[in-house]
């Protein structure tokens, strides 16, 4: 059968692309934030997932305003990166787990998740940041895993709450352990901590309210579905309402977890950078 | 029974919440600038600016924001900053940079901020 064997998050803005893209990782401003990676890397290595799942939201390369899915997962053979728009290079196309895509949308369904399946998805930079900094060389690291994009929408209000965000990675952590071959698998929540890039507010980061979502998610997650979606923005920003994406990740664990590594560094760019790897019991 | 109005919208001082009135509000906004995730949309716009607002039914405030390359009233014209993005990257304006200009701070006072946030 398969196994969750953890779960790692990170940022995964643009610009820790254009660092990688332009080999900056030994600069003074970015120095502290790749810091972070090693002992993750480590982690994975030894490890070595089949299959992660990656849980990011689309910025607007996957997805436009015309139809806007609450949650979509990937159901295609391959990924591929397009261009965004704003000169960070195209990567080469990631590799899918179809079949395992499949049984997750299957038993999500059962489970009365309402899915958008999609067997064509361009991946941004939410979901190839993330691979590039665990599996540097992508498809030339040779523990690259295979991957399912699932994506869930923090462009346009309604967003989704803490509390379904979690309860969603409960059920995906049902289907996954359902899944009868006998393989890996690593969930990632990408995204956030706390920033805002847009009005008056931009550059609006919360210390004090990250730390404290770094500390409960491991044990306490229920708790933080007290939190609003308004409180959420006004907390930790416009965009950092992508904490979401941490909380889906969290619900796949299972109760019981430990802390293996984690690290909280601001700024890069506009945004608080935390990273959390979870080991699932 | 009188049905009940939900109003959905919410203050947060220096945040507009995009939801579904500012969706409808900036649909022809976001449209166009979704486009410019392809180059030779890019570069159609850089060499007929106005041609390429009326094609995509810009009004007359988005597309004077536009014109203006103001951050702040495409915001107020209906603009999500993801698609904002991409048309502040055909200028090699960076998220420090439109931080700076809605925040009416240098980039180097706007950079200093996020630096402080980290004390």
């Amino acid at each position: 059968m398969a196994r969750i064997i953890g779960g790692v998050t990170t940022s995964h803005i643009p610009a820790i692309g254009n660092a990688i893209a332009r080999g900056m990782e030994e600069e003074p401003y970015w120095k502290p934030f790749f810091e972070a990676y090693p002992p993750v890397r480590e982690w994975l290595d030894k490890e070595k997932p089949d299959v992660a799942i990656n849980i990011y939201n689309d910025h607007g390369l996957g997805f436009f305003l015309d139809q806007m899915p609450t949650f979509a997962i990937g159901a295609a053979h391959e990924y591929i990166n397009e261009d965004e728009g704003w000169g960070i290079p195209t990567l080469p196309s990631f590799p899918g787990d179809a079949k395992l895509s499949w049984h997750i949308i299957e038993e999500m369904v059962a489970d009365e998740f309402d899915i958008t399946s999609c067997q064509e998805l361009a991946v941004d930079h939410g979901f190839t940041v993330p691979m590039q900094l665990f599996w540097p060389g992508l498809r030339d690291n040779p523990n690259f895993p295979r991957a399912i994009p699932i994506s869930a929408n923090t462009v346009q209000h309604p967003i989704p709450t803490l509390k379904r965000a979690l309860a969603f990675g409960r059920s995906l952590g049902k289907a996954i352990r359902s899944y009868p071959d006998d393989i890996k698998v690593v969930v990632l929540g990408t995204g956030g901590l706390s920033h805002q890039l847009d009005g008056q507010r931009a550059g609006h980061i919360n210390k004090e309210f990250d730390q404290m979502c770094m500390d409960k998610i491991v044990h306490e997650p229920d708790e933080l579905t007290k939190i609003s979606r308004y409180d959420l923005v006004k907390e930790a920003g416009a965009q950092g309402t992508e904490f979401l994406m941490w909380m889906m990740m969290r619900g796949a664990l299972g109760d019981d977890v430990s802390v293996l590594h984690r690290r909280y560094h601001i700024p890069i760019s506009n945004t608080a950078a935390g990273t959390l790897l979870l080991q699932a019991a | 029974m009188e049905e009940a109005h939900f109003d959905h919208h919410i203050d947060i001082p220096g945040t507009v919440l995009f939801d579904g009135d500012m969706a409808m509000k900036g649909y022809a906004l976001n449209k166009m600038c979704f486009s410019f995730n392809k180059k030779e949309n890019r570069d159609a716009y850089l060499a007929d600016q106005e041609a390429y607002m009326e094609e995509y039914g810009l009004n007359e405030e988005q597309k004077q924001a536009c014109r203006d390359k103001d951050i702040l009233a495409m915001i107020a014209a209906g603009g999500n900053i993801y698609y904002l993005a991409k048309l502040a990257g055909i200028y090699k304006l960076n998220m420090q940079d439109i931080g700076a200009q809605q925040t009416g701070m240098s980039v180097e006072e706007f950079k200093e901020k996020l630096r402080k946030a980290g004390e």
